[in-house]
């Protein structure tokens, strides 16, 4: 009798399994099976071209490109929302008035979408009559178009995601902070211990779980950008700034070459599974019990 | 009690240039929303007058009014699929921990792990194929299957701090599965709903990518869509395009100042595993 109506509620995830059967992953094998051909994304009829579009895919120096942009993006904003992260928690978790307000300010942008944040920055970063240039004209120099220099915009880029998202670390890192039992503090002041010394012997190992969950989220959020890049650059000038997401998009919808486009996805989809298992292996043997 | 003022002081000064560099966004799109087209002052200086055509500009030509309406309606049903479909999946998991279960629960965490740059395209084919191209539910369906994931985590993880002695005590009075899932478990989730309500229901408000495929029509478009196609379409007017910023953001910004505890909790939630 108990084991029948413990069977029994198995049927309440048959909803969530039918939906994601029938929009994930069917769709995720017909792309694989679309990245084999040379569909253009509307006509009826599509030729199974084999391995030809990964073929090009290797070759296709806009690819590279993308593929070394998404890496920045993913990397680069993961290394600076926790380390920026990270320093706003140790800070914020000392006393003194008004930290409520300063982790609001902080924390508010997550609220923004990405793409609304994006045209934003537009606003400071635009060459005729963005807020940047008025400061840098009137420090008596020359106005720079820095959204069209490849190297300036993907720093942009970098830039914007994280200190858009790097309240998010923040709020782990405070929360993990809070389950530092205080009697190590103590211990550790007891046996002449410098700040220091607490920080890098207890508060940082005690902190692994946090650092773990914030890295593998800022990690998967930036390989995946899209949003920011469509509404600052567009993945321009050229292809330069492209991430693997918008050349995508850019493929499917400017070159009408959906077969290439879903290589792409398939490919980009590869290449995060395997950095987030290396990166969340590398973490599982370094966490400890508090 | 000198030196401990004198120690503050830097705290205070670092907390100003913190606040600073993280507000300037608000700033600058409050700043052009209410400043006058005509006027070319720096987008440093806030007008000193109240400058409402923009906004409604915003509203009317460029279609906000009609974007907002069809973003609350699919934020809206999103929402309630999303929390009524997940708390449901997420009831067996937590509860009956046999090896099947298991199995599904590493299958929904790996559904999460496919990211949408690689089904869009099949997605949007899919999607063609079934009418389901510039219709509420297309979009409705595709946002609610990739927040499932994320809702179904979050619910398992709260259903197992509940003890089970009262869905032991409704089945000896006679309980089914699904009454004691609706009158038992379902009113002790209110907490962990909000925090599921608020992360999903900012991630569809949001969303732009699912948008830019499955809603191509100007009658569907959505707040994310209205004010891409602003920047593009009008770029000589930055006024206006800061106004449909500035009503694009704000209902998620006033929302998150009021119920500030539960969207912090919720996001730390949904990380810490």
């Amino acid at each position: 009798m108990k084991v029948q109506k413990k069977a029994a509620i198995n049927l309440f995830y048959i909803p969530a399994i039918v939906l994601f059967l029938v929009f994930v992953i069917y769709p995720f094998l017909h792309g694989i099976r679309i990245s084999f051909t040379n569909w253009n994304g509307y006509s009826q009829t599509m030729k199974f071209v084999g391995i030809d579009n990964y073929v090009r895919l290797f070759q296709d120096a806009n690819v590279r490109t993308a593929l070394v942009n998404t890496l920045v993006y993913g990397i680069a904003s993961t290394i600076i929302q926790n380390v920026l992260g990270l320093a706003y928690a140790l800070f914020l978790n000392t006393k003194f008035k008004g930290r409520s307000i300063v982790r609001t300010v902080i924390y508010m942008p997550v609220m923004i979408a990405p793409l609304i944040m994006g045209y934003i920055m537009y606003f400071l970063f635009q060459y005729d009559g963005g807020a940047l240039n008025d400061i840098i004209m009137l420090l008596g120099h020359e106005p720079v178009d820095l959204l069209a220099n490849s190297s300036a915009a993907i720093a942009i880029i970098v830039m914007v995601n994280s200190l858009q998202f790097v309240g998010v670390s923040m709020v782990i890192y405070l929360a993990g902070l809070q389950n530092v039992p205080n009697m190590y503090y103590e211990a550790a002041m007891l046996d002449g211990a410098s700040s220091w010394q607490r920080f890098k012997h207890i508060t940082f190992p005690l902190l692994m779980p946090a650092i773990s969950s914030s890295t593998i989220l800022n990690l998967i959020g930036g390989l995946k950008l899209f949003d920011l890049v469509m509404a600052l650059t567009s993945g321009g000038p050229g292809f330069t700034t492209h991430s693997l997401s918008t050349l995508v998009t850019n493929q499917y919808f400017s070159a009408q070459s959906a077969g290439y486009a879903s290589a792409i996805g398939i490919f980009a989809f590869l290449l995060i599974m395997v950095v987030s298992n290396v990166v969340m292996k590398f973490f599982d043997k370094r966490e400890v019990d508090v | 009690m000198q030196n401990k003022k004198k120690s503050n002081l830097w705290k205070y000064c670092l907390a100003i240039f913190i606040v600073f560099i993280h507000i300037i966004p608000i700033y600058m799109v409050i700043g052009l929303a209410f400043k006058s087209p005509y006027d070319h002052s720096s987008r440093w200086v806030l007008p000193g007058y109240f400058y409402l055509k923009n906004i409604y500009t915003a509203l009317n030509k460029s279609g906000m009014l009609l974007a907002l309406k069809n973003t609350i309606l699919i934020t809206g049903l999103s929402i309630i699929l999303i929390v009524v479909i997940g708390a449901m999946a997420a009831y067996p998991i937590s509860r009956n921990k046999s090896k099947l279960n298991k199995w599904i629960k590493g299958f929904i965490m790996g559904v999460m792990m496919i990211p949408p740059l690689s089904i869009l395209v099949p997605l949007y084919s899919f999607m063609a194929d079934v009418g389901g191209i510039n219709t509420y539910w297309g979009i409705i369906v595709a946002l609610v299957t990739f927040q499932l994931p994320t809702s179904i985590f979050l619910y398992a993880n709260f259903i197992s701090t509940i003890p089970v002695a009262l869905e032991e005590a409704a089945a000896i009075d006679g309980c089914g599965p699904i009454q004691t899932f609706f009158r038992i478990i379902m009113p002790q989730l209110k907490p962990v709903t909000a925090s599921v309500i608020i992360i999903t229901g900012v991630f569809c408000w949001n969303n732009y990518q699912f948008a830019l495929y499955l809603l191509q029509s100007p009658k569907v478009k959505t707040v994310t869509l209205a004010i891409a196609g602003f920047f593009s379409a009008d770029a000589a007017n930055m006024n206006g395009a800061a106004a449909a910023a500035f009503i694009g953001i704000l209902p998620v910004i006033v929302l998150f100042l009021f119920l500030q505890k539960y969207f912090i909790q919720g996001m730390v939630d949904s990380a810490v595993k």
